[in-house]
């Protein structure tokens, strides 16, 4: 009952307060604005935020879908973890209430929620939480390289055209400013879970890798050149950060997953 | 800022232009993917002449709990049908919708853009009135709601102005710049 108290208070945590970083970055993006349109939709953007802290209210209506990533000691029971996402889940579904959002594809009835817990070993248990919205989802994108139409080859600049061109694409509709997860290499689901990952960095948290850093710093700045704007009416900020990662790749092949997280990224952990 | 009450009338929508901030007041219903498919082969006339909200709310005990704008795109195959078969005044969302929704707009209906995410604000300006086909399930019944001082901005007009597009043709400039 303990583990499942706990979850049930980084869903009401997580579901109606928006991380400290996230919130400073769109401050600053509100303050770097011009054009009247996109500072109204900051502004109510950052009203809204503060409302639905004050209120302990879900910040947006669609409460996403829960994914869990837990970090669990070999001496652990991956079954007792499991039992309570899965009952803090219906009480927080309840209680908080999140929006049920898992909607059986058979038989097209909306079931409530069904969380996504992935598992690592790891010395020390720990657990982190996302609420991963639909709209943001639904723009995300995996390509391969090389890609003809982008004229992109199989290196970094490959991989920058992706980024640029999968952001182009999205415009809008996934509620920017975005933070936007990369990841390249890997078989084809490493990279669309390795790019889900990576949004649960922090948006001042800087690559390890030096030559990374410059890459996603860089590749920041370029979205921001395309004039999306927050809610895609135009503007200077359409991402506030950019988090790439690499894993190794079949010779074969060479896939870039791009995870989108919309303005509202909401995550935390235990 | 404009204040506009429903229902809505013809010169109600012909003097909106792209970028007009507006408080809705009035009687709106809730729309997604299934109530577009349902409204179509059914006869719905409460809707006739009305406004429609892609959202799908956070709904306890008959109050809006949370209720922010979903993805307007998703619809946009449906809209002109319903623009036709139902003379919808006015189509609130996020996101915007493409040129054949902008052509069907034409001299009858307003794309009114609500902030994504902003639930909070919203539900707070928003009432249940009734549901129907509440077996779709909480995000996609069709809910009637009465909202009072609603803040939209006109992002398309029915004069085939639209936000979205402008944005589109300017950041494709600026794409083909950096590749």
């Amino acid at each position: 009952m303990g583990m499942e108290k706990e979850i049930i208070d980084l869903y009401r945590t997580v579901a109606t307060s928006l991380p400290e970083d996230v919130e400073k970055a769109l401050e600053k993006a509100k303050s770097g604005e011009e054009n009247p349109v996109s500072i109204e939709v900051l502004e109510r953007i950052l009203e809204n935020v503060k409302k639905a802290r004050e209120g302990s209210i879900p910040i947006c209506q669609d409460t996403g879908i829960p994914i869990f990533y837990v970090k669990l000691p070999n001496d652990q029971n991956r079954e007792d973890i499991i039992n309570a996402i899965k009952n803090a889940t219906k009480t927080a579904t309840k209680d908080i209430p999140l929006r049920p959002n898992a909607v059986d594809t058979l038989t097209d009835n909306n079931i409530g929620n069904e969380p996504i817990i992935h598992f690592e070993e790891s010395d020390k248990f720990g657990m982190n939480i996302m609420l991963k919205g639909g709209g943001s989802e639904n723009v995300s994108a995996i390509y391969q390289l090389p890609d003809k139409r982008l004229d992109a080859g199989r290196d970094m600049e490959g991989v920058r055209k992706c980024i640029l061109d999968a952001v182009f694409k999205a415009q809008g509709k996934g509620c920017p400013p975005y933070t936007i997860g990369v990841a390249m290499g890997g078989n084809i689901e490493q990279v669309a879970s390795l790019s889900k990952k990576q949004l649960l960095r922090a948006i001042d948290d800087q690559n390890d890798n030096p030559k990374m850093r410059d890459f996603e710093e860089q590749t920041l700045e370029e979205i921001n050149r395309l004039g999306i704007g927050p809610l895609g009416m135009g503007g200077k900020t359409t991402a506030i950060g950019v988090k790439i990662a690499s894993s190794v790749r079949h010779p074969a092949s060479f896939f870039v997953g791009i995870s989108f997280g919309c303005w509202c990224m909401r995550r935390g952990k235990i | 800022m404009i204040t506009l009450h429903t229902p809505l009338r013809e010169d109600d929508i012909l003097k909106l232009n792209v970028g007009d901030k507006v408080l809705l007041n009035g009687t709106i219903f809730t729309a997604r993917d299934k109530a577009h498919l349902f409204l179509l082969e059914e006869n719905f006339e409460k809707i006739r002449n009305g406004i429609i909200y892609h959202c799908g709310p956070i709904i306890k005990d008959n109050n809006v709990i949370a209720s922010g704008p979903t993805t307007s795109g998703r619809m946009g195959m449906f809209t002109p049908g319903m623009i036709e078969k139902y003379g919808i005044k006015a189509i609130i969302g996020k996101g915007g919708m493409d040129a054949s929704v902008l052509e069907a707009m034409k001299g009858k209906t307003v794309y009114l853009a609500a902030v994504g995410g902003a639930a909070v604000v919203y539900a707070k300006n928003s009432k249940v009135r009734n549901v129907y086909k509440q077996e779709f399930g909480m995000p996609e019944a069709i809910w009637e709601l009465y909202v009072r001082d609603f803040p939209v901005i006109v992002a398309m007009d029915s004069k085939g102005n639209s936000i979205y597009e402008n944005v589109r043709e300017e950041s494709m400039k600026n794409l083909e710049k950096l590749l």
